[in-house]
């Protein structure tokens, strides 16, 4: 379970979190979601250490990240697909896959067999540059190589950025499948409000960096002003 | 077969290939730290040196050039490691002047202490290998047994460089916290580290380099014996690309060759002409680099 309690978050002048609190439940999925700006990228960074707060804490289980090294956090546990993909363009799909395995204690063999049967696609382009894969299939390796460390906690930034809403569908399908098979714990920022809500048990709305809802999924769904004013979603 | 052997022209290439595999070796020691950090490391031939000096100074009780070059590469591992710890760590992200003056600043410093400590006189080192030409029918190959040493070690320096990054785990981290220094975080590649190791074999790669330099009778060891190496190994690396390897390498053994043909040919005068003329013509048409795939990099 990840707790953030009270952070807030200041760039210069201005202020990208205000006492933002809330819980991701172990092995269910946490929707973060809000407009541009709301505050969920730099969320998602400091909960892994790439920025630092100015008050509040985050907890994994028992133990406080906060003031960690965002290497040392990774190490505990909590994976972190970044908003943009971030794989590593001159490299092989396999060797990304080979750089987020390293801090996995599972066998690198044992772990890539199992991401290429989760991503079929990068077992067939597991040699291939990273470059030459289109908008999905990148996505596809930024999830894998998160994943092949083992982590109990995936913090993801706008997964579907960019995807076509099928290939969308199938990564939300994945993620929903392994929190239940797994046991992860998921943080889903996503403008996309109506494909994060599908697969998500509870959502926190950001609005300019405060949390103004946080519920069930569902509720959050059927909430029409929420909808309206803050996930400018019409009916 | 005999007389093309011996001829002025294979001379020439087998002189310059020479001269050009320690440009090629600086070229390659200024990649490495230039791919990571993205600074031009100026004080990199001075570092060398004082590594030189340090492992020259077990010389006398040991007598031994090998164990002397064993202490000349770990104090290149060491002056590397505390000089990114030190001085280049507060660099990061500042404006591009920044580095620039330090490094050279830091160059200054060094080749003051050196002749603090040392002197600015000449140290004759011994040379493991003969200079004297190999002979062919009563007439000179250029090559000796040392320049054959010089070659191989070049060779066996960039295949162990060359093997450590393409091959291995720690490689694969080193590329990773190069090309992308904050996914790499996020992966749990300990960049900061990663980084620090970059200026340890960069510097280690020079250090081999000045022992290489210094065990030349013709040039010795001196607080500034690594001036002239630098630049030429510097503009290798300008025209081969700063993020290329093969580049460095490449470059740096064409510097030589070409060098060597015009200070046969022309003049010996008009080889820092002729190399700053090509530095200033390869900028020119391929800025990024003869061996820079491409311009921007993409992550």
């Amino acid at each position: 379970m990840i707790r953030v309690d009270g952070l807030s978050v200041s760039y210069g002048a201005v202020q990208a979190l205000r006492d933002v609190s809330f819980e991701a439940q172990t092995g269910t999925i946490t929707a973060v979601l809000g407009a541009n700006g709301a505050g969920k990228t730099t969320l998602l960074r400091t909960i892994s250490g790439l920025v630092a707060p100015r008050s509040g804490s985050i907890a994994l289980d028992e133990a406080t990240l906060t003031g960690m090294r965002t290497e040392d956090i990774v190490r505990r546990g909590v994976g972190h697909v970044p908003e943009g993909r971030g794989v590593i363009a001159e490299f092989t799909v396999e060797e990304n896959l080979r750089l987020g395995a390293m801090i996995s204690s599972v066998p690198l063999r044992d772990g890539l067999a199992q991401q290429y049967e989760w991503f079929p696609v990068l077992g067939e382009r597991r040699k291939q540059a990273a470059a030459t894969l289109s908008g999905g299939e990148r996505q596809m390796l930024a999830m894998a190589r998160a994943l092949i460390a083992q982590p109990t906690v995936l913090l993801l930034d706008e997964p579907s950025l960019g995807l076509a809403p099928l290939v969308t569908a199938q990564l939300m399908h994945t993620v929903a499948e392994l929190c239940t098979t797994t046991g992860l714990t998921v943080i889903l920022v996503e403008q996309n409000a109506k494909s994060a809500l599908r697969i998500a048990s509870r959502a926190v709305v950001l609005y300019l960096g405060r949390v103004v809802a946080d519920d069930v999924a569902a509720v959050v769904a059927q909430d029409d002003q929420l909808r309206q004013y803050y996930l400018g979603m019409v009916k | 077969m005999s007389s093309f052997l011996t001829s002025r022209n294979v001379a020439d290439v087998l002189g310059g290939i020479t001269n050009g595999v320690i440009y090629s070796l600086v070229a390659l020691s200024l990649v490495l730290v230039w791919r990571s950090t993205r600074i031009l490391n100026f004080a990199q031939g001075a570092m060398a040196m004082i590594a030189t000096y340090v492992g020259f100074a077990v010389l006398a009780p040991t007598t031994s050039y090998w164990v002397s070059m064993a202490v000349a590469i770990v104090a290149g591992l060491l002056i590397g490691g505390l000089t990114e710890r030190v001085i280049v760590r507060g660099l990061y992200g500042k404006p591009e002047i920044n580095p620039v003056v330090a490094m050279v600043g830091f160059l200054l410093v060094l080749e003051s202490v050196a002749a603090a400590i040392w002197s600015t006189g000449s140290r004759g080192l011994p040379t493991p290998f003969s200079m004297v030409d190999w002979q062919l029918n009563h007439k000179p190959v250029a090559l000796s047994p040392f320049a054959l040493y010089e070659i191989v070690t070049a060779v066996v320096v960039m295949t162990v460089i060359a093997g450590l990054f393409q091959f291995t785990k720690l490689g694969l981290r080193l590329r990773a916290a190069a090309l992308a220094p904050e996914v790499s975080r996020l992966l749990g590649v300990r960049v900061g580290r990663m980084l620090t190791l970059g200026w340890m074999l960069s510097s280690a790669v020079g250090a081999v380099t000045a022992v290489l330099v210094a065990s030349n009778y013709f040039t010795g060891l001196t607080p500034t014996a690594m001036d002239g190496v630098f630049a030429f190994g510097f503009i290798a690396a300008a025209i081969g690309g700063l993020d290329s390897p093969v580049g460095a390498l490449l470059s740096g053994i064409a510097l030589g060759v070409i060098l060597q043909f015009v200070g046969d040919y022309l003049n010996s005068n008009a080889i820092i002409l002729v190399a700053l003329g090509m530095l200033v013509v390869s900028l020119m048409v391929r800025p990024n680099g003869v061996f820079t795939r491409s311009a921007q990099r993409r992550v």
